[in-house]
């Protein structure tokens, strides 16, 4: 499936998704603390464009998200596994770059206002 | 290694390769500002993708993770990957709410030993979708009590199977040994409107929950 690779936004110019590749792209450091405030469903928004220094990976996530978009499909857009963009988003929110929205937070249920919207929401469906 | 290259996508999962970035027409507005998820589990080929498909507004995409048996996973001091690790894919889709708030619906692996060691993919969601096909009610099993486990409410979409022995509601209730609360819906996992009745389920059978809830 080779087809995968050669997308403007793709991220493996070199064809190998290798562990040492997703190691170095991510600094080889593990995910910050911040994650836990980035979830799968949170909606990324770049704040600024690419400039001629940013990290390829980190470009084509603000490219990506001039629109919002969860991380699960930054990550699908990417092909880079949820917990390496989790890194990357960590370094371009410490840099003001990107805004992180969301999740809803759920407690135990969700609220009856929240339900009621996705309820409103469905039915137009 | 157990870390498989792109080129093998030999795991199970029943999505295509994506776009490079979204189309035009799935761009979400700036004014989304909040997203929710619910994730639909079962067995291999019982149809998750079909359902994710069916009902979401964007063609189904893939994400992944790689995580450990011991579910260390990127945490390991040092970053250092071991051999125990294995990538795990998941098909979504997504359905506008209305302007701010959005849909996220996850398809899990078939793998059921796998898809509780992704962290964070229950915390914060709503509910969960089981869908089970009459065929192979015991494949069920398993998901339904990890589910049960941890206090995920969930609903039981029977996907009909041309080819499916049909059962009374009650009847499978009693197979699945499930609590008299807990919905059971059928549905055509390929049909849009099915899909919206399942998820609609989910979302009343929620609502009764919190009016129970707010009541103790």
């Amino acid at each position: 499936m080779s087809d995968q690779h050669g997308g403007p936004a793709g991220p493996d110019p070199w064809g190998e998704e290798t562990p040492e590749r997703l190691y170095v792209i991510t600094g080889g450091r593990p995910a910050s603390t911040k994650r836990s405030a980035i979830d799968l469903v949170s909606l990324v928004v770049a704040q600024v464009g690419p400039d001629p220094m940013t990290p390829p990976e980190q470009a084509a996530i603000l490219r990506l998200c001039r629109s919002p978009l969860s991380v699960a499909e930054v990550s699908a857009y990417l092909r880079l596994p949820v917990s390496v963009v989790n890194v990357l988003l960590a370094d371009l929110l410490d840099r003001g770059s990107v805004q992180v929205r969301g999740p809803v937070p759920i407690a135990v249920l969700p609220d009856r206002e929240l339900l009621e919207a996705v309820i409103n929401g469905l039915q137009r469906l | 290694m157990d870390y498989r290259g792109s080129e093998h996508r030999d795991f199970e999962h029943e999505g295509a390769p994506g776009p490079a970035g979204p189309g035009q027409n799935d761009l979400l507005p700036d004014t989304a500002t909040a997203a929710v998820k619910v994730v639909v589990v079962g067995g291999f080929g019982v149809g998750k993708t079909t359902f994710v498909g069916a009902v979401s507004e964007i063609r189904p995409l893939t994400t992944e993770e790689t995580m450990t048996q011991a579910g260390a996973g990127v945490d390991d001091p040092g970053g250092v990957r071991t051999k125990t690790e294995t990538t795990v894919a998941m098909d979504f889709g997504r359905i506008s709410i209305d302007d701010q708030l959005v849909l996220y619906l996850f398809g899990t692996p078939g793998q059921e030993r796998f898809w509780f060691l992704w962290g964070g993919l229950f915390e914060g969601a709503l509910g969960a979708v089981v869908l089970v096909d009459t065929r192979r009610l015991e494949v069920s099993f398993d998901v339904l009590g990890r589910l049960e486990e941890r206090g995920v409410p969930f609903v039981v979409a029977v996907n009909a199977f041309p080819e499916s022995p049909s059962y009374d509601v009650e009847d499978l209730r009693t197979a699945l040994d499930l609590p008299p609360a807990v919905p059971i819906v059928t549905c055509d996992a390929r049909a849009r409107e099915s899909g919206r009745d399942v998820l609609l389920a989910l979302m009343h059978y929620l609502q009764s929950l919190t009016t129970a809830l707010e009541l103790t």
